[in-house]
This record gives structure tokens, sequence and C-alpha cells, in this order.
């Protein structure tokens, strides 16, 4: 079997996998809704046509994609360089704070007020990230725990600044002051909330895969994560590789946070972590870490997202449920061995076939 | 402030630092275990929150504080079996699996919550038993140490019984050899006829039901109830103590007490006037900066070693 076959067919068996991940984990929410509901086929119905019923909600899988991608992006990079770093939690809501923070205490015109605010939020999320990648480098310190728990010191000091010098007093809720026009991303189909943000993410696409692919960074970020050993044997500087790995991952998810803000409310009023970056997880490993797979993916996981909340609006399941099925398509697409023994007898039938 | 500072020296703050040290304890034992055996537990914060599911609802539904115990044990091995499952079986990641099961404890519970209680924050609806505080003859009347140390949760002293447990199991028994031969040398293992997948199956096994018990406490002992993602990152700070303990025993229960006063001081420091979002970053701040000092520490003492080497060899 020749290279290019061999490519070919590892495309295939890997397309395979992925069907069959999906559609255990598609049983398995069946299994689920028929278990617990009451009202088994409203419920099957919602969460798999819901978001096809209205403009508005399919506008509403969109606007939940274009987070997602900058999230998945972000996560995509990271774990490309083959480093566990979860930092893209505190990332996104950071970004958004500070995005936020930036639109309220700088008038600017605009075009440049969103540019500026996304920048900001960009930076702060590329701190963020690149926090555990130096403490391992310089230590040793595990970046899995470091990043953890970097996102609740950076939650808890971003919300501080929201719920303080930000805070509108005046709001019937806790949010900071309405965010200026200027600084927000227009709108850009009637109907929906789609927002220009959608123009930011296709650009930051377009230039992730072209990094990736095409640029001496990107070729050796590859060679880090594949095998870092032979990396830095041929000469690639490993420890620079994951820190700007970091550093953009960071910058992506910081960025998503500001463009969702910017995009989808009038002001800052996150009181929790909302889990966006630990979805940039699934999101990625979905994309098997390419970029231009991110949209897609993203796509897909915000498509489950609001058939699950349609489900919970309309029957007795709830939308958590989604939490289950996303766990168990992580586990089986990133299993090696699963569906192992069917490789082995396609591999063969293959190389028979072709000779 | 002085307030503060003459308050942490009281033997009621001694007693409330072990008794938030209990649920981190328990779960630094569990991660103590898993790594010796080379596999890596991140699932620990969704196995301890599904045991306190599962330990606060059958304990409310049975009125036994037994099967209370035993359904926190199922719950928090439901998780564990699914990590064994894909990591050691259909070879994922175990890191990867490890978060993806935390994901699916946090949604799982809720889930599961509103199934059961039609209700998707707390299981207030339903009594839980509790623990009961046990207070110990003699102890209890030495002035300072009585009040810390008498009237704890049952749970409590279990937690630094297991210290003792895990200790002994690890370096007295044939399968702590087997566990630490697993994590050290796995080849080697192999070659005298060890299976490595059995014995980190064992050992998952032994941290899951551990971590269980760390949860079972939450519900039922720290609080009284469950409610949604009530473990708050114990378990990710668990897994620091036991990095900062160096993945053995004694030195690991030190790293949990550690992080134990942080907690409690954030609690003590909630009534005072300082800023709320600044009183609940305690605990993670102390664990980056517990987790930096440990890890240059020891980066410094392994330069010393090579150094030392070195020179015995000229």
């Amino acid at each position: 079997m020749n290279k290019k076959n061999r490519k070919g067919f590892e495309a295939k068996f890997n397309a395979i996998r992925f069907a069959a991940s999906i559609l255990i984990a598609v049983l398995l929410s069946f299994i689920i809704i028929l278990l617990v509901s009451k009202d088994p086929l409203t419920a099957v119905r919602k969460l798999f046509l819901g978001p096809l019923e209205s403009f508005r909600r399919f506008g509403n899988v969109v606007e939940l994609a274009i987070l997602l991608s900058f999230t998945g992006l972000a996560v995509s990079i990271m774990f490309s360089a083959n480093q566990f770093n979860m930092g893209a939690e505190g990332a996104v809501y950071a970004g958004a704070a500070v995005a936020s923070f930036i639109a309220l205490s700088l008038p600017m015109p605009k075009i440049l007020a969103p540019l500026v605010c996304i920048l900001g939020g960009g930076l702060v999320g590329a701190f963020i990230c690149v926090i555990p990648a130096k403490l391992k480098e310089k230590w040793g310190a595990s970046e899995l725990v470091s990043s953890l728990m970097l996102n609740y010191v950076f939650f808890y000091l971003a919300k501080y600044f929201a719920n303080t010098v930000f805070k509108d007093p005046n709001c019937g809720f806790v949010a900071t002051y309405l965010l200026p026009t200027n600084a927000k991303l227009p709108c850009l189909v009637p109907g929906t909330r789609i927002h220009a943000g959608l123009f930011v993410l296709l650009v930051t696409v377009i230039v992730c895969v072209f990094f990736m692919r095409k640029t001496k960074w990107g070729f050796a970020l590859r060679q880090t994560g594949g095998n870092p050993r032979f990396a830095a044997y041929v000469g690639v500087n490993t420890t620079f590789v994951i820190a700007y790995s970091q550093l953009i991952g960071g910058f992506l998810a910081g960025m998503g946070g500001a463009v969702e803000v910017l995009g989808m409310y009038d002001r800052f009023q996150w009181q929790k972590l909302p889990g966006y970056g630990f979805d940039g997880i699934v999101v990625a490993i979905l994309a098997n870490n390419k970029p231009q797979f991110v949209p897609l993916a993203a796509f897909f996981l915000a498509y489950l997202r609001i058939g699950a909340d349609m489900m919970a609006t309309s029957t007795d399941v709830t939308s958590e449920m989604v939490s289950i099925i996303q766990s168990i398509i992580i586990m089986l697409v990133a299993a090696q061995a699963f569906l192992a023994k069917n490789r082995q007898r396609m591999l063969i039938k293959e190389v028979k076939n072709n000779g | 402030m002085g307030d503060v500072f003459g308050y942490i020296f009281t033997a009621e703050f001694g007693y409330s630092v072990l008794r938030v040290t209990t649920p981190i304890l328990f779960a630094a034992l569990a991660s103590v275990i898993a790594e010796n055996s080379g596999a890596s537990n991140i699932a620990l914060e969704g196995i301890m929150l599904s045991a306190a599911l599962f330990g606060a609802v059958g304990s409310g539904l049975t009125h036994s504080l037994l099967w209370g115990f035993a359904f926190a044990l199922l719950g928090g091995l439901l998780i564990t079996s699914l990590l064994i499952y894909f990591a050691l079986y259909l070879k994922t990641n175990i890191i990867l699996a490890g978060v993806a099961l935390n994901t699916l404890a946090s949604g799982g519970t809720v889930f599961l919550m509103y199934v059961v209680l039609h209700d998707k924050g707390s299981t207030s609806s339903l009594p839980t038993l509790v623990y009961p505080q046990i207070s110990i003859p003699l102890i209890r009347d030495i002035p300072v140490v009585g009040g810390i140390i008498s009237g704890q949760n049952l749970l409590t002293y279990l937690a630094f019984v297991m210290v003792a447990v895990v200790w002994a199991l690890l370096y007295k028994t044939k399968l702590g050899m087997h566990i630490r031969c697993v994590g050290e040398n796995p080849d080697a293992a192999e070659s005298v006829g060890i299976s490595t997948r059995k014995v980190k199956i064992v050992a998952l096994a032994i941290s899951g039901a551990l971590a269980s018990l760390g949860g079972a406490f939450l519900s039922m002992g720290y609080m009284n109830g469950f409610s949604r993602d009530m473990v708050s990152g114990r378990g990710f700070i668990a897994m620091a103590a036991a990095a900062m303990g160096q993945y053995s025993p004694v030195p690991t229960m030190v790293a949990s007490l550690i992080f134990g006063f942080a907690d409690a001081l954030s609690n003590v420091l909630a009534a005072m006037r300082i800023p709320d979002e600044f009183v609940k970053m305690i605990p993670y701040a102390t664990t980056i900066i517990g987790l930096i000092i440990f890890a240059a520490s020891r980066k410094k003492q392994q330069q010393r070693k090579r150094a030392a080497a070195l020179m015995a060899n000229q």
C-alpha cells in the first residue's frame, strides 16, 4: 500500500469512526428520552428538528456557533502543541469583560471602537493562557491544574471590576452600564441576532488555516505537537513554539468573548463562568484540531444545544441531557481503540483489492 | 484585620480547617493512588459530584446512612467505571476522558436530580441524612486541642484514617508494590507478569471509591443535601495537593491541610468587609502559589542531585 492510498484509507476509516460515534450518541439520547419522558416523541422532535422550526431559532444556532468557533479555534491551536491548557474558559470571560470595560471607558468612533475592544479582549485572553505554559516551562508545574485554578482567579478578578467600577446601579439586575452603540457589532440578518462577528470569524478562520498549513510557525507547531523530541532534534525551539501557541489560543478565546458581548449583549452581565471555553474542547476534538473544520463542528454543537433548549422548554426533559451526549461523543471520537478490530479488517480488504 | 489574626488562633478556626480539609484530603488520596499507578484521575471532580448526589438522594429515600454510603459509592464508581472503560479499553486519552466525564457529571447530576425531584438547583425538597459528629471522650477535655479534634464529623476522622490506610496499602502490601511498579516502569512490570491494565483498573477503582467518600461528605456532612456543582473545583485543588505531596500520603495530607486552611480563611473573611470576589479567590490563588513553590523547589532539588552525581563521577 503506497503512502497516498494509506492516507486515503486513514481518512475513510476516521470518517466511519466519527459517524459511528455520532450514531451511538444519537441512539443513546433516544434511549434516555424514552426512559424519562412522558412525551418522548415531542422531545425527540424538538431536540433534532427544533432549530429548523423557525428562522429565529436557526439564527440562534448561528449566533452560538460564532462564539463556539472562536473557542474551538483557540483550543485546537493550544492542544496542537500537546498542552492541556484549560485557560480558554477564563479567557472568554475576561475577554468579554475587558472588551466591555474598554468600550465603557474610551469613547471611540464607529468601526474603530469594536476593533480596539476585540483587540483588548484578545490580549487579555493571550495573557491568561500563556501563564500556565510559562509556569510549566520555568518550574514544571502541571498546566492542566494551574490553568483551571487561573480560570477562577481571573473570573473573580474580572467580575469584581464589573460589579464595582462599571456596575450600573440603576439597572434592574447585576450588570455594567449600557455599552455604547459605537462599540457594538451591528446585526447582519434582521429577525435574528446574527451579528458582524461572523465576518470577524471568517477572517480569523482563514488566517488560522493559513497559519497552520502555510507558515513556518504553523509547521513547527504541528511538529512539536506530533513528536516534541524529534522536533527539538531537527532544531525547533519547542519552548518558544509552546509559548506562542498558547498566546495565540488565548488571544482567540479572548476575542471570542469580546465578539460575543459586543454582538449579543447590551451590557456585560455574566455572573458565572459561562462554560464556552470548555465547549471549545468539544469543538476542537470534533474538528480533529483542524481550523478548517472548526466552524462545522461548532455549528453541530450549537445545533444540539439550541435543540436541547427547545426540548427543555416544551417537554419534561432538561437541556442538561446534552452534556451527557456530548461527553460520550468526545470520548468515542478521541478513542484510539474504538472500532480497532474493524480497522484491521478494512485494511486487509483494502490491501487485497489494491495490491 | 486584627480580629482575623486573633480568630485564626482559636480552637474554632482549627476545627473548621479540619472540616473543610476533609473533602480535599479524600480526593487528594484518590489522586495519590491513581498517579502511583501512572494513571491521572482528572475525573475526581465529576466522581465527587456524582457521589454527592447519589448519597444525598439515596440516604433521603432510604432513611439510612448506610444505604446513603452505598449509594454514594455507586454514584462515584459509575463515573469511575466509565473512565476505566474509555481510558484503558478504548484508549481515549485519560485526560480528555476525565475532562469529558467532569462535564458529564456536572450536567448529568442536574439531569438526574430533575428526573427524580423535579428540581434543578438542589435536593432541598428531600431531607438528607447527615453523618454524626463524634465527641471523643478524654480528648474533648483537653483545652484547645479538644476543641479542634473532638466533635468532628465521622467522615472527617475516616479521611485521616485513610491517610494511614493508603500509606500501608502502597508501601506494605503486594498490591501497593504492583501499583508503584506499574507506575514507575510499566515495561518491567509486564516482563515479570504483572498486567498493567489490571493493576491500573484496581488503582482507579480505589481512587474512585476514595473520591466518592469526599463527595459523600460534601452532601451528607459539610452541607445537608446536594446542590448543583457543589464540588466547585475541590477535585482540582486536591490534584494540586497530591502533586505538592509528591504523590506520597503523608506529605499530601500536609498539603491538603494548607489548602484547607486557605479555604477556612476565606470563610472567615467572608464575614468581614472584604469584597466577596477576593475572598472566593483565596483557595484558587493559594493553590497556584503552592504549585509554583513546590514545583520550583523540586526542580532545584533535581539540579542539586544532578550536580552531585556529576561531582561523584569525576
